[in-house]
């Protein structure tokens, strides 16, 4: 019943997947998942970005408890909690299989429940920065093992014999002595009643008696669900009594309603009620930028209403925010020395000493995530306590943001999350349900708030806008002896922060300071930019104009210098060694840099990898080009192959993507295999159409007829996707946003082979059919 | 009284005639099935089958199919085992899973139009149907393998 065991001659089929031969011996050692449980563990300070360390550091840190996690019932059934939002990856169906692989449960018999907000009891919640495999694996095993071995205490005791006599296996214990078996439903009571083992007497399964990780075997939970109508969205919530409200909000980032007419809106059939939502100051993080919401007994009526609603708005100081002109200020601000973020040897002086000095000036607008659910949420707030239903990648977050919003105490919000019709990073941010529990608390009934299509565009937290400028200097030999990267781009701490100029080291740090090349003059620079709207996470953040810069320049400087691009790549890749790049604040993703280094040994090897699986070099037609491109993120290696057409007109068309990821350790390399083919729709997507453009501090597009998305009649004919098995002890990294950055990049070195022009600024747009 | 059948149950409605059939379904009659991804005929989302065809509910109103049938993702197949379903199934389609409902109903809708569409005519077919998590290669596999037997 899956993808991997029924190879159909379907197109492209057979050859989608390869994972190449698997060895995990003694994997995960040194994950850094240390001490016992942490049932009450410390609530540190939710800053604006804890990302700064690994798992345990981040808020609330990792819960390992089968208490807390596991249940058996006396029928067998088995129901494991998933913790983590699902938003398309798999994870609600990967973590729970961890579990049962470990506790030797059969998943048929596995129910997956979805734990609500509440990370004292589970740990950090944040399904984001690609964490979640990298940071629950272990404690899933853990989880597992734990669950595994109470369950053979039990029926030891029940047998009266020692419990190294007896062995867990397929759903039940087995003492092989005796023959006597016992399934885990007879053993839950008694189970139950066991203390829980220390996490370091935990003996964890050999990784070749693994029945379900890293084969690929299993179909997501919800797969039935899905096709059937019934899986529930955020949207899909409905209570007794509930109203449905749209808000009409302030089309400048930061504006003020100064009056409103409700009369026409309340005429509307089905309005009931017209009212002001409280707004908070920009830039206050996540909190609703206030306007007027119409309250009505369905969706439809509710969107009408609003259409008839007479608004008159104060744009405030962001009024005059206009691309164009913003353009030439980072084009402008590239162009200048900024504060210098990572320095090696001497960039300025080798760049004057250089034979030949090759200048890439790359710009990328915002891009908004249209996420295909849009954000939605469902409040019932009732005196002083708050129950919401929504798809929100941060569960525990929005508890918090709740909380504090209403004044009430986190433990009086349940959150409870559905699952998310995508989420990109959008849905890390909280604004929709804070305004559902709004409503509902001044409404005194449960309020279902949809944002349209248009509210996502207009509204939302959009990707950065950036300029990222790179000088390569070149000796006589055509060897790279300099590089200056200056990166300009509003931060996503201007969301958080009034005034912010600089980006922040997890930006900073996506691309730009851990530039992997083995260059001796590396100065890379952060000129100052102001921001004039909400700036968020999408999905892959700064490293997708980090991954279109860098890899455009070795294109440029493959074309310079005659060489193959592939050549050039792996030539300023340099030596496999570990890179040591001479900055105060790495940030790494986060993780411990002992664990996750940049291994320039793994980068040269997917480059390898996918030129030798993606047959580099192959003869393509006449109008064709091959490009690459890699990237390490969310220390991940990945790279990609792109074959482009170009026909006279300027259309362009993409036969066939390879692209080859090292993502260590894994789970699931079916679901990876999703994630890679839907990053290369998702890069070919804002590599071809991706802009939101502001004229007068307001947004320009508006649904997805002028903020356009890939089509199926548009999508690479095939995406193939090659996995290095990880070597032993390789820790599991990130998979759902890595895929991203390097299709754009490959794409343009694609176009240019096809046709000899460099693009420097995206979208491409029209811009082949000149 | 404007009067609908639903997944073959008769319904009724007797509120605004303009109201889009899309919110109807969703938040008058309970089935949730159907989506709301754009409200302007541009994604697919809330695909429904009125008829024999497959039509955008979020830009049909409750007075545009008065009298006809309307088949939503709830009423596909009484197990959801139409071979579309089922194909869905077996290639592992969906990630996010949200564009879904809209999809399986359109290729089901080509399928009663067209049996054995080629994969240019499946690309045509299905390109009014977004998937922003870009399932779009096993998407038209599934339909390619719902059209030859699953
Ligand atoms: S919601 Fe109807 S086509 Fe998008
Ligand atoms: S599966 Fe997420 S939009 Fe299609």
């Amino acid at each position: 019943m899956n993808f991997i065991d029924n190879p159909r001659k379907l197109r492209g089929f057979e050859k989608n997947i390869r994972v190449e031969k698997v060895s995990r011996r003694s994997i995960l050692k040194g994950l850094g998942v240390t001490g016992g449980f942490v049932l009450a563990a410390p609530v540190m300070t939710r800053q604006a970005f804890a990302y700064e360390t690994g798992a345990g550091k981040m808020p609330h840190g990792i819960v390992v408890d089968p208490r807390v996690f596991v249940a058996v019932a006396p029928d067998g059934t088995v129901t494991i909690l998933a913790h983590r939002s699902e938003m398309g990856t798999g994870v609600r169906t990967s973590l729970p299989l961890v579990v049962a692989e470990e506790m030797e449960a059969d998943w048929s018999k596995v129910k997956v429940q979805q734990a609500h907000g509440d990370e004292v009891k589970f740990g950090n919640q944040d399904t984001d920065g690609s964490r979640s495999t990298r940071h629950y694996l272990m404690p899933m095993r853990q989880i597992g093992a734990s669950a595994r071995t109470m369950l053979e205490q039990a029926a030891a005791k029940r047998w009266g014999v020692p419990a190294t006599e007896v062995k867990a296996a397929n759903h039940e214990v087995v003492h092989n002595a005796s023959g006597r078996k016992l399934g885990f439903g007879e053993l839950a009571a008694d189970a139950a009643k066991e203390s829980v083992p220390s996490i370091e007497g935990l003996k964890l399964k050999d990784p070749k008696d693994f029945r379900y990780l890293g084969k690929g075997q299993v179909g997501i939970v919800d797969l039935h669900d899905i096709t059937t109508g019934k899986a529930r969205y955020g949207a899909d919530v409905r209570l007794p009594g509930m109203k449905y409200a749209v808000i009409a909000r302030p089309p400048v980032t930061g504006g003020k309603l100064t009056s409103f007419d409700p009369d026409a809106a309340l005429k509307v059939p089905g309005v009931e009620k017209v009212m002001q939502v409280r707004g908070w100051p920009w830039p206050s993080k996540f909190q609703p930028l206030g306007g007027v919401a119409v309250i009505a007994r369905n969706t439809g009526a509710a969107i009408k209403g609003r259409d008839a609603l007479k608004l008159v708005w104060d744009d405030g100081a962001n009024g005059k925010y206009d691309s164009v002109a913003y353009r030439k200020e980072l084009e402008e601000a590239s162009r200048k020395p900024g504060l210098v973020v990572r320095k090696e040897g001497d960039a300025d002086g080798a760049l004057k000493g250089a034979d030949k000095v090759i200048v890439g000036e790359y710009y990328i607008p915002h891009l908004a995530h249209v996420s295909m659910e849009p954000p939605v949420a469902v409040a019932d707030v009732k005196g002083d306590k708050a129950e919401i239903w929504a798809p929100v990648q941060s569960p525990g977050g929005t508890r918090e943001d709740v909380a504090k919003t209403l004044g009430i105490p986190e433990g009086n919000v349940t959150v409870n999350v559905t699952l998310l019709g995508g989420g990109f990073g959008r849905k890390s941010k909280c604004d929709y349900a804070l305004e559902a529990a709004l409503l509902s608390k001044e409404l005194g009934a449960p309020v279902k708030v949809q944002w349209t299509r248009e509210d996502d565009i207009h509204n939302g937290f959009l990707h950065t806008v950036s300029v990222e400028r790179i000088e390569a200097g070149l000796d006589k030999d055509g060897k790279v002896t300099a590089w200056r990267h200056r990166s300009v781009a509003p931060s996503i701490a201007s969301t958080f922060a009034a005034g912010t100029k600089h980006q922040a080291p997890f930006e900073l740090g996506m691309g730009l300071v851990d530039m992997p090349f083995e260059i001796a003059n590396i100065s890379c620079e952060n000129p100052e930019a102001a921001a004039f709207t909400r700036i968020g996470w999408f999905r892959s953040v700064s490293n997708i104009p980090r991954a279109f810069a860098v890899q455009s320049m070795v294109g440029e400087i493959a074309n310079a210098t005659g060489r193959d691009q592939k050549e050039t790549l792996l030539a300023l890749i340099g030596s496999p060694r570990i890179v040591k790049p001479n900055v105060k604040d790495m940030w790494n993703y986060g993780e411990p840099y002992d664990s996750y280094p940049i291994d320039t040994a793994r980068l040269r090897k997917v480059v390898e990898l996918v030129a030798e699986k993606g047959e580099w070099g192959r003869q393509v037609p006449k109008g064709h080009g091959l490009g690459i491109a890699v990237h390490r993120s969310f220390v991940s290696y990945i790279a990609t192959i792109v074959e482009v057409a170009v026909d006279e007109k300027g259309k362009l068309t993409v036969p066939r993507v390879d692209t080859a990821i090292d993502c260590g350790t894994y789970v699931n390399p079916e679901r990876i295999a999703s994630q890679i083919e839907g990053a290369a729709i998702m890069g070919l997507s804002l590599a071809k159409y991706g802009a939101v453009t502001f004229k007068d501090g307001k947004v320009e597009q508006t649904n997805f007829d002028d903020f356009q998305v890939v089509r199926i009649d548009e999508a690479p004919l095939v995406t193939n996707v090659h996995i290095v098995p990880p070597s032993p002890d390789t820790p599991p990294s990130g998979v759902g946003e890595p895929g991203v950055p390097p299709f754009a990049p490959a794409l343009l070195n694609a176009i240019f082979a096809a046709t000899g022009k460099r693009i420097r600024a995206l979208p491409i747009g029209k811009q082949l059919e000149a | 009284m404007i009067k609908v059948k639903i997944n073959g149950q008769e319904q009724s409605w007797d509120g605004d005639p303009d109201l889009p059939l899309l919110w109807f379904l969703r938040d008058e009659a309970g089935l949730t099935g159907t989506k709301f991804g754009c409200g302007k005929a541009l994604c697919g989302a809330c695909t429904v089958i009125v008829d024999k065809e497959a039509v955008r509910s979020c830009i049909t109103s409750i007075n545009d199919v008065a009298g006809r049938e309307v088949t939503t993702i709830e009423g596909l197949h009484p197990d959801g085992d139409h071979p579309v379903q089922k194909a869905w199934r077996q290639v592992n389609v969906p990630q996010c899973g949200f564009c879904q409902a809209g999809q399986i109903m359109q290729a089901a809708a080509l399928l009663m139009d067209n049996p054995k569409p080629s994969h240019d005519q499946i690309r045509e077919a299905m390109s009014g149907n977004i998937c922003r998590c870009g399932c779009y290669q096993r998407i038209e596999n599934a339909v390619h393998l719902a059209s030859t037997g699953v």
